[in-house]
């Protein structure tokens, strides 16, 4: 199985809306360490001038994990999973992400490189609201390591 | 007042440690859904070619950066946070694991009220996990 280098021909449908949920923000919030209160307390994070609790700059990988799994799943795009290592990550942002946020993404493989055997797939996940505001995107490079065979 | 008005380009604004155990990551891999077994079971681990059980990439992304969330407070918000992958943070069984954090201010651009700082993340003994770290902070 190889990558088809034409990946970035595919076009990806939207993943279902993802419902920010304010309990969820409080769990992975607590998972990496962002203590502050406007990451668990509604009335602080009101109090500041947001709506709801406010997620951690990281927190749209859950959303993006989706999208990466449409890619991965995908007949025509050939990647092996289990030869797949992060390389970067990136978080682009129009605003904070807080619970309440219904957040709607789409994937496009923006590019495909290839350097000694490996590939280096870079794709971007835009998240926008029901509505079309663009809230945030995510960039991940995923380094497809060679076939042993061809090492 | 914006976090950064009394900081000049060069300084270390706001460094931190967190002492990374497996509880940490069984509760990452539950708050975020990503259950790849090498994060938690050092025979899959070892079968595809790695020392032993190793943190989430976002695992440490996330961690890393906190100390610059305490320092920014609600008041401003990070507008990007970007970091290459560099080198694996392998968590053993017993022993706690230091991740070492320090931002240092890059740019500010008054005019849009966003500040630039380049985070630097190492294991004890200087090792550093995270490469091209960067993070844009805006204020509200």
């Amino acid at each position: 199985m190889s990558i088809n280098p034409n990946l970035a021909d595919i076009r990806f449908e939207p993943v279902p809306g993802y419902l920010v949920g304010r309990e969820k923000v409080r769990e992975f919030a607590a998972a990496v360490g962002a203590l502050e209160p406007h990451h668990h307390d509604v009335d602080i994070a009101r109090s500041r001038g947001y709506p709801d609790v406010v997620a951690p700059p990281t927190f749209p990988i859950v959303i993006q994990e989706k999208t990466l799994h449409q890619l991965l799943n995908h007949p025509d795009v050939g990647i092996d999973f289990t030869r797949v290592v992060h390389g970067d990550q990136k978080f682009e942002y129009s605003r904070p992400v807080v619970a309440g946020d219904e957040l709607i993404a789409t994937l496009r493989v923006v590019k495909v490189q290839s350097l000694g055997g490996h590939s280096m797939v870079t794709t971007e996940s835009v998240m926008t609201t029901p509505e079309g505001e663009h809230v945030v995107t995510a960039t991940s490079t995923l380094v497809v390591r060679a076939d042993e065979d061809h090492s | 007042m914006r976090a950064w008005d009394n900081s000049a380009i060069g300084d270390e604004v706001v460094e931190g440690s967190v002492f990374l155990t497996r509880e940490h990551l069984v509760r990452y891999a539950g708050a975020s859904g990503d259950f790849n077994p090498i994060h938690y079971r050092d025979d899959v681990a070892k079968e595809v070619g790695l020392d032993g059980v190793l943190a989430h990439g976002m695992l440490t992304m996330g961690h890393a950066m906190s100390p610059v969330l305490s320092w920014l407070g609600a008041d401003g918000y990070v507008a990007s946070y970007q970091v290459r992958f560099t080198k694996p943070v392998y968590v053993p069984l017993d022993t706690p694991v230091a991740l070492h954090s320090v931002a240092t201010l890059t740019d500010v651009d008054a005019a849009l009220g966003r500040a630039t700082l380049s985070l630097r993340v190492t294991l004890e003994g200087g090792h550093t996990v995270l490469g091209k770290a960067l993070i844009v902070v805006a204020s509200r």
